[in-house]
């Protein structure tokens, strides 16, 4: 099954929100701006409006026009819709604009000066504030995480060698191709106006709930909406919340559609991006490489707001110790929050930083002890029966080291190896190198977050005799859409054809959770397997539910017996049998099942420029099943793209917290030139509790290929970088 | 990298405009095999132009500076940046888009996976069915590096070469 919406995408047909035309609701729409902080903490003195504009033409949103608090509904509703006179990061919005003519609200906006007197900020995570930085308790904590087992500092008093080492890796910019975008109207409801919220975004119900509680208002008299998403990545997970607000709070006040659509440079310089990180590794281990105690400490910079970042930490640290097995283990996690633009959602959620840490310091352990780094995996990697640092026994038969010995062969690893040190003896300039990562990835939420998300699908059986699907899970680019299709069909005994995804809609689909952590397949998915399970149930006669055919004729009689009413099938999120997490002392099933990976990176060195090139790359993935084979490989091989981006090319310059290179003529992705073919395999194990048998795909990916290519680096040129990103001037020194 | 994305084609134009009394220029040049009169700020972009006066909103905005290639469209049969280019620079010249490549050529590219979030995607069919077109430029330059004009965080670019392969029928074309 192609892709439902890939030809519409491929012939330019697909219309994103801006490229919409003002009607029908957008009738006299008018754009909205944002006013934002010139520097990175502050009291705000005043917002001058430029002379030469007639401010009486224009709209402008402070933050008194806000009706209900004025904060963005998440785990601490700390961060202000608009600085209520303070500003706590640069470009943190201040006050809204609007106007009909786009033109002239650019030049008015950038007439408006923000006047603020500067306060010390705290920019640097890695050090502890000084007392004039203070703004969170009495340390600027804003998470504290701990994971204990066993006894380190009994194992390290007895170990034949400790290896310690300590790891950076930078934020990241999403870069989703399409910036962000939302537009808000009002219309009429049963109890009284609907201020209607319309755009690019994951979490409509996310939304939802910060519009319920800055507007003052129950979810009758909100209605949020999800437009054609050009890729998300984790960007637009909490994001689309604050924008949602500030186009509700300018179509209020103007009474009128209102368009916010961020061009490039303003998405990038205000808008969430990866936490920075620091790990520190402290290891026991025994002659053979066994791990014997592993301490780890992680920080991440949380920047000016709580937002996400006590649940990236979560599953930073979870992660932190890999997929290897060891009877002592302590991990100590912290997020610090400094005036940076506060960090968020993105791709593997914490587990890629610390991850880069774990992989790049099991090879310095091979090193340490003079062992192949494959050995030192292969006498840890995780065996069923045994328990993960939160004690969580593993179990669902993959064999990691079978999975690891076929990543091994389809990535020629042994061949590429001996070449490489045969070329490198020759080549005046060029060293090559081999590395490998194996990694794992928590799929769904974190703990006992699926069981409080209480996740609900509904599928609707329409008077034609076919099934929709209606979630609040978005289709983003990673395949939503065609993957429901598939699952629906297939639970129903249906033909695609007469299966239909519903636009998610707060009006009419149910809270399926958030489209994020790698949970849409697997566990919404199952949620649809069982929400047609219940239609056909309702329909069978004698507790024999109905499939196929019997099933649409059952559903068409049933409408013509009950003409104009409505026929659903439902399902409510149940956890799978015997998962049990203690998240006060962090102890036990941590996720109902973790995806599984290996890979393997061939690196080019070029001495002379200390430019790093990626010649050949496998990921081999454990995912359960493969619903589309398209889809998959796709979402591995743009996840690497995106962690190789990271690994070597994707850096934040800052002045005073804010980013400085937020164009993309200086934050490098990579193009297609700047990577080779990445080879994909996939492990198939189906897990009885995903959607089709699956598990979760789309963070996988990024965990592995960083640290992956620092190890080839270090096996090219002996180079022992320990931060990402690896740019030339950072290899340069180490060479 | 720039050479999928040339745009000095139409640089000879600049010269030639002729400025109306409040300002704006008319021009008249052949849009997707029709013609087209309009009067343009000096200051409005190609992009802006296609997108929200002539009713043509396949080509995208990524980044507004040349980086991205999303907003590419061709200018005399030469791949451009449109976001880099003044309206009024395209007088006389033959202006095609995505609105412009039947629907049905590109079953290949779908089956590979060469749209995810679609965002990127015009931009790539554009310059892709620009190499389909011309394509003794193979001969010098490998699809990876006559495609790096197009930014793509999706795929990984792999559904995209892949694609393309298929569509130009030079199954090695971008394995050198
Ligand atoms: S929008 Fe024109 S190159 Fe990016
Ligand atoms: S498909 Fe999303 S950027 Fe290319």
């Amino acid at each position: 099954m192609h892709r439902l919406e890939g030809l519409s995408k491929l012939s330019g047909a697909e219309r994103y929100l801006d490229d919409e035309p003002l009607e029908g609701a957008l009738k006299g729409c008018l754009w909205g701006m944002t006013v934002r902080s010139p520097i990175s903490r502050g009291k705000i003195r005043r917002i001058a409006y430029g002379a030469g504009f007639d401010w009486s033409k224009f709209v402008v949103v402070e933050p008194g026009d806000i009706p209900g608090p004025n904060e963005t509904y998440l785990i601490e509703n700390d961060q202000p819709v608009l600085a209520p006179g303070y500003v706590r990061h640069m470009h943190e919005a201040v006050a809204l604009v609007a106007h009909e003519d786009r033109n002239l609200l650019r030049r008015a906006a950038a007439s408006i000066r923000v006047e603020v007197d500067a306060d010390p900020p705290a920019l640097d995570f890695r050090v502890a504030p000084r007392a004039d930085q203070i703004q969170r308790g009495s340390d600027n904590l804003i998470k504290k995480l701990q994971i204990k087992k066993g006894d380190v500092h009994a194992a390290f008093a007895n170990a034949y060698k400790i290896v310690e080492g300590e790891y950076e890796t930078g934020a990241q910019e999403h870069v989703y191709i399409e910036n962000n975008a939302m537009s808000a109207w009002i219309e009429d409801g049963p109890n009284g106006d609907v201020v209607v919220v319309r755009g690019s975004m994951q979490c409509p119900y996310y939304v939802l709930n910060a519009l319920k509680h800055a507007l003052g208002r129950d979810e009758t008299r909100v209605r949020v909406i999800q437009a054609p998403t050009g890729g998300g990545f984790g960007g637009k997970e909490d994001y689309p919340s604050t924008i949602a607000l500030h186009c509700a709070l300018l179509t209020l006040k103007a009474k009128r559609p209102v368009k916010i659509i961020y061009d490039r440079s303003e998405d990038m310089a205000a808008t969430t991006k990866r936490h920075p990180s620091l790990v520190r590794h402290k290891t026991a281990v025994d002659k053979s490489g066994k791990l014997l105690a592993q301490q780890i400490e992680v920080i991440l910079d949380g920047g000016a707001y709580v937002t996400l970042s006590p649940v990236v930490l979560s599953r930073g640290i979870i992660h932190a110790a890999g997929p290897y097995t060891c009877e002592n283990v302590l991990i100590e996690g912290k997020a610090v929050l400094t005036n940076s633009v506060p960090y968020g959602a993105f791709r593997g959620f914490g587990a890629p930083q610390t991850i880069f840490a774990c992989e790049r310091h099991m090879d310095r352990i091979a090193h340490a002890l003079g062992l192949d780094p494959i050995e030192v995996r292969r006498i840890n990697l995780l065996k069923d029966g045994q328990t993960t640092s939160t004690q969580q026994t593993i179990s669902g038969g993959t064999d990691r080291h079978a999975l690891l010995n076929e990543t091994l062969r389809v990535s020629a690893y042994d061949k590429h190896k001996r070449e490489s040190e045969a070329f490198n003896k020759t080549h005046p300039y060029l060293r090559r190198g081999i590395g490998i990562a194996t990694v794992l990835h928590g799929a769904g939420f974190t703990g006992n977050g699926e069981v409080y998300l209480n996740s609900k699908v509904d599928v609707g059986a329409r008077p034609d005799g076919k099934i929709e699907v209606l979630a609040a899970s978005t289709e983003m680019g990673q395949g939503t859409n065609t993957v429901f299709t598939r699952i629906a069909a297939d639970a129903a005994g249906y033909d695609t054809a007469d299966v239909v995804v519903g636009v998610p809609d707060t009006f009419r689909v149910p809270n399926s959770g958030p489209t994020v952590a790698s949970r849409t397949v697997m566990v919404v998915g199952k949620l649809v397997e069982r929400a047609i399970d219940d239609l056909a149930a309702q329909l069978g006669q004698n507790g024999k539910p109905l499939r196929g055919p019997s099933l649409k004729k059952a559903i068409t009689d049933w409408h013509t017996t009950n003409p104009g009413k409505e026929l659903k099938g439902r399902a409510t999120y149940t956890p799978p049998p015997n998962v049990k997490f203690d998240d006060k002392n962090y102890v036990g099933d941590a996720y109902a099942t973790f995806a599984w990976g290996a890979c393997v990176a061939h690196v080019e060195v070029d001495l002379r420029t200390a430019a790093v090139r990626v010649l050949d790359f496998t990921a081999m993935q454990d995912i359960g099943k493969v619903i589309n084979p398209v889809l998959a490989k796709g979402q591995v091989q743009g996840g690497v793209v995106q962690a190789i981006g990271w690994a070597l090319s994707e850096e934040f310059k800052f002045k005073d917290g804010g980013m400085l290179n937020n164009t993309l003529t200086n934050y490098i992705i990579p193009t297609s030139d700047d990577v080779p073919p990445i080879r994909v395999v996939f492990h198939e194990n189906p897990y009885p509790f995903g959607g089709g048998g699956a598990k979760g795909v789309g963070e996988l990916p990024m965990d592995g290929p960083a640290p992956a290519i620092l190890n080839a680096v270090a096996h090219a040129t002996g180079a022992d970088a320990r931060a990402i990103p690896l740019t030339p001037e950072h290899l340069l020194p180490l060479l | 990298m720039g050479f999928a994305t040339s745009q000095s084609s139409m640089n000879h134009q600049s010269t030639q405009s002729s400025a109306t009394l409040n300002g704006t220029i008319a021009i008249r040049f052949t849009l997707n095999g029709r013609e087209v009169e309009i009067a343009v700020d000096p200051t409005e972009r190609l992009l802006d132009t296609l997108r929200y006066r002539l009713n043509l909103p396949g080509s995208k905005e990524g980044c507004g500076e040349g980086e991205c290639g999303a907003c590419t469209v061709t200018i005399d049969d030469l791949p451009a940046n449109s976001c880099l280019v003044p309206t009024f620079q395209v007088r006389g010249c033959n202006v095609r888009t995505i609105e412009s490549i039947p629907t049905s050529s590109l079953q290949p590219m779908l089956e590979t996976g060469a749209t995810q979030c679609g965002a990127c995607t015009p931009g790539v069919v554009v310059t892709a069915n620009w190499i389909k077109e011309h394509s003794s430029v193979l001969a010098s330059h490998t699809l990876r590096a006559l495609m790096a004009g197009n930014l793509c965080r999706c795929t990984g670019y792999d559904g995209i070469i892949d694609g393309l392969e298929k569509w130009i029928g030079n199954p090695k074309g971008g394995r050198p």
